[in-house]
């Protein structure tokens, strides 16, 4: 853990720099497609005001000045497969977006969905002897957390304090300054497979880049798409990607739960393929132009070509009604929708004071979707779009970049998390008192 | 209705329409592209490639070339074979002289003087040069050089006309107006009709000496010429050796009262050395020797010291 703790300092520090340096790299590696943005830092409030974006996220600070979106290599279920398609395809992207940006950037914050996120609430308590709560107490509070097993081979990616609780009062956001003699704290702890990491930071390390941080998917689409209200008072965050469907659930601001379904559009696709026996290419164009789950009498008319280049005539000259697409793509959607209202049942979503839902990424945008989640998922659904950014193309600016924005978002203002606050001292190994105490010992 | 399975004899099996589908386009810079453009995007590196490297190239070349003296050489030959080209061209060369307003004399002086081989550049004329020369020669007041077009050097001179002889210690000469000389006169020419002015600083006085010459014009054939006096006053000097001597200053006022009295009393014919008009308060008669005799007896003894 300590290890960790000192892996996470390391890039807090590496973001500072970047931050100073005025230019970061954003990289969110999804299974369909990996988006690099370029940021640039020129101030708070430089922007504001400019094109309708306003600071309520402070997105006012930085402007995109490079986008770049590659077709994704070598990723499976958000979790690096193939190590050296994956760097080229990082390559592509941070090259392209470079070009446009026409600077060189060092630093990249990247973002994956994979890597199976498990979420752990932990909790602590602290007797305080004397004065207020100062930074020492809530670095000890957070130490005095009972780490749960997280298992062999996982490692932690957040650790959020998200509610604080002086005597008997809750509820506290930050509790610094204020007195008491009992201090607790929850924290959410999201740990994912270390190999994940390790693949993620050893691709973008042979793209000479340094990493700055690294965020969950689940968690920088639910900074994006939600707005403020609905962090307050509980939302899920529901991230239909390509290989994935992550869900986040936020409640008072923090994320206290997240999730990954590894189901997502490229199975629909995939569906499509089998089901109407056509090449990958054909079913994903097919299913971006005429997909949706909600069959009407004028689908059974609407026949689509499907196309071919086998030479054969009978095959190349198939069609299908769009009511048969439709009955292809809807179980698959629905079959997803359905783990979804799982996941969210296990984590007990029912009791927040709001139930809303939010559905954003690429597999959203199927035509009347949101009708079919409603019935699965409960009344208050909605399709989501990521804040808006200043300078991000409109090209960039759909659904399915709700995570990349988000981690901009992520890197704009990132939350505290425990390894922002100093070690405590007692925490310190042993070995380093008896050396002190050694060298007082010789010096007097 | 020829039946499905039968095999055509002589017909080939025909390629399919369709080309073989590519693979699908997956462009990816290498590692070493990559790389560069990321060096080309360092800021650094971006300046010395487009500012410093190409000013350190030419600054290097420049440094290469002339570390060699032969190429210094050559290159200095260049330039000056390209100056010789242009300056040889026909539009700057100069074919003719001609000089304007001189006596064939002083023409043929300058000639000589300029010493001109023609066809010769206009840049390798050097005018102003040359106009101090030709103004050095004595008979020249002033020259104005004018290359005109077709090539012709035009020296129009404005010459000193010689209005006095002038006889000093070394020599004898002719000068102008303002005293400038004009022309030596040898011993044994013969003397061109003009006054004769002697003494040191006479030439600084010339006008003043015309003036009186004018103003002594009935008594031309008497005149002998003008003394300049510790270079201050003139004596006006008769052929009969009997002296004018005129003050420093209204000099022609006293010479006009001398002729005045010559015209009342013939003055001239009386026999006396000089008339001293020095004071104009008190003109001096300063009679010969033998005049002065006869006075004595006219006047009868006892006056002999009153003159």
């Amino acid at each position: 853990m300590a290890q960790l703790y000192q892996s996470q300092r390391a890039m807090r520090n590496r973001r500072q720099a970047a931050l100073q340096r005025g230019v970061v790299a954003i990289i969110d590696v999804g299974t369909c497609k990996i988006a690099c943005l370029i940021l640039r830092f020129d101030g708070p409030q430089r922007f504001a005001g400019a094109d309708g974006v306003r600071s309520s996220a402070g997105q006012s600070s930085f402007r995109v000045i490079g986008a770049a979106t590659t077709r994704a290599r070598g990723v499976r279920f958000g979790e690096i497969e193939t190590m050296r398609e994956t760097e080229r395809a990082i390559r592509t992207a941070v090259q392209a977006a470079q070009k446009m940006a026409e600077v060189r950037v060092d630093h990249v914050i990247a973002s994956f969905s994979g890597a199976r996120p498990r979420s752990y609430g932990l909790e602590g308590v602290l007797e305080l002897h004397d004065g207020p709560v100062g930074d020492h107490d809530i670095a000890r509070v957070l130490a005095a957390c009972d780490l749960p097993d997280l298992g062999t081979g996982r490692e932690a990616l957040h650790a959020q304090p998200v509610n604080f609780v002086l005597d008997h009062r809750s509820g506290l956001q930050d509790p610094r300054g204020q007195v008491g003699h009992r201090l607790g704290v929850d924290m959410h702890l999201l740990t994912v497979d270390t190999i994940a990491i390790e693949n993620l930071l050893h691709c973008v390390k042979r793209c000479d880049l340094e990493l700055a941080g690294v965020a969950s998917s689940p968690y920088a689409s639910g900074i994006s798409a939600l707005v403020e209200d609905e962090r307050e008072l509980g939302a899920a965050c529901v991230d239909m990607g390509g290989g994935t469907t992550s869900l986040s659930i936020f409640a008072r601001k923090h994320m206290i739960f997240a999730e990954t379904v590894r189901m997502g559009g490229e199975h629909v696709t995939s569906d499509i393929s089998q089901g109407l026996q056509v090449p990958m290419a054909t079913a994903e164009r097919i299913k971006t132009l005429h997909g949706g789950v909600v069959a009407t009498g004028m689908d059974d008319r609407e026949m689509i070509e499907l196309g071919g280049e086998t030479g054969d005539w009978e095959l190349d000259r198939r069609t299908v009604s769009r009511s048969e697409l439709i009955g292809v793509i809807r179980p698959r959607v629905e079959e997803i929708l359905e783990e979804v209202r799982a996941r969210l049942d296990a984590a007990g979503f029912e009791h927040l004071p709001a139930q809303r839902i939010v559905l954003t990424g690429g597999a959203s945008q199927i035509p009347g979707i949101e009708g079919l989640a409603a019935r699965i998922l409960g009344q208050q659904v909605r399709l989501g779009r990521p804040l808006r950014v200043q300078g991000l193309p409109s090209a960039a600016a759909g659904p399915a970049f709700a995570s990349a924005v988000g981690l901009c978002l992520f890197a704009a203002c990132p939350q505290d998390e425990w390894w922002d606050f100093e070690v405590p001292h007692d925490r310190y190994p042993a070995r380093s008192f008896r050396r002190i105490a050694k060298w007082m010992k010789e010096n007097w | 209705m020829r039946p499905l399975n039968h095999p055509v004899s002589g017909h080939r099996l025909e390629p399919p329409l369709t080309r073989p589908v590519p693979p699908p386009r997956d462009p990816a810079p290498s590692r070493i592209a990559y790389r560069l453009h990321r060096l080309w995007l360092t800021p650094l590196v971006r300046i010395l490639l487009r500012r410093v490297l190409p000013v350190a190239a030419l600054v290097a070349g420049l440094l290469a070339f002339v570390a060699t003296p032969e190429n210094i050489t050559r290159a200095h030959e260049g330039l000056t074979e390209l100056r010789r080209s242009i300056e040889q061209r026909p539009e700057f060369m100069v074919v003719a002289l001609r000089i304007e307003d001189a006596s064939p004399e002083l023409a043929e002086d300058i000639r000589e003087l300029t010493s001109l081989t023609f066809p010769v550049s206009s840049f390798d004329l050097d005018l102003p040069h040359l106009r101090a020369e030709i103004e050095g020669l004595d008979a020249v007041g002033r020259a104005d050089l004018v290359i005109r077009s077709g090539g012709i050097l035009e020296i129009r001179i404005d010459e000193r006309v010689p209005v006095a002889i002038w006889r000093h210690r070394e020599a004898v000469e002719l000068v102008d107006v303002e005293g400038r000389r004009v022309q030596g006169l040898s011993e044994t020419g013969g003397l061109p009709p003009l006054p004769l002015i002697v003494g040191d600083g006479a030439d600084r006085a010339v006008a003043e000496a015309l003036a009186l010459i004018d103003v002594a014009a009935r008594w031309e054939d008497r005149i002998a010429g003008l003394v300049r006096m510790g270079e201050r006053r003139w004596d006006l000097v008769l052929a009969s050796g009997q002296r004018i001597l005129l003050p420093e200053r209204e000099a022609v006022a006293a010479l006009e009262y001398v002729i005045a009295l010559d015209g009342a009393h013939d003055l001239l014919n009386r026999d006396f050395k000089a008339i001293d008009l020095r004071n104009s308060a008190r003109p001096t008669l300063r009679l010969s020797p033998e005049a002065l005799e006869k006075l004595h007896l006219m006047r009868g003894p006892g006056r002999g010291d009153d003159s």
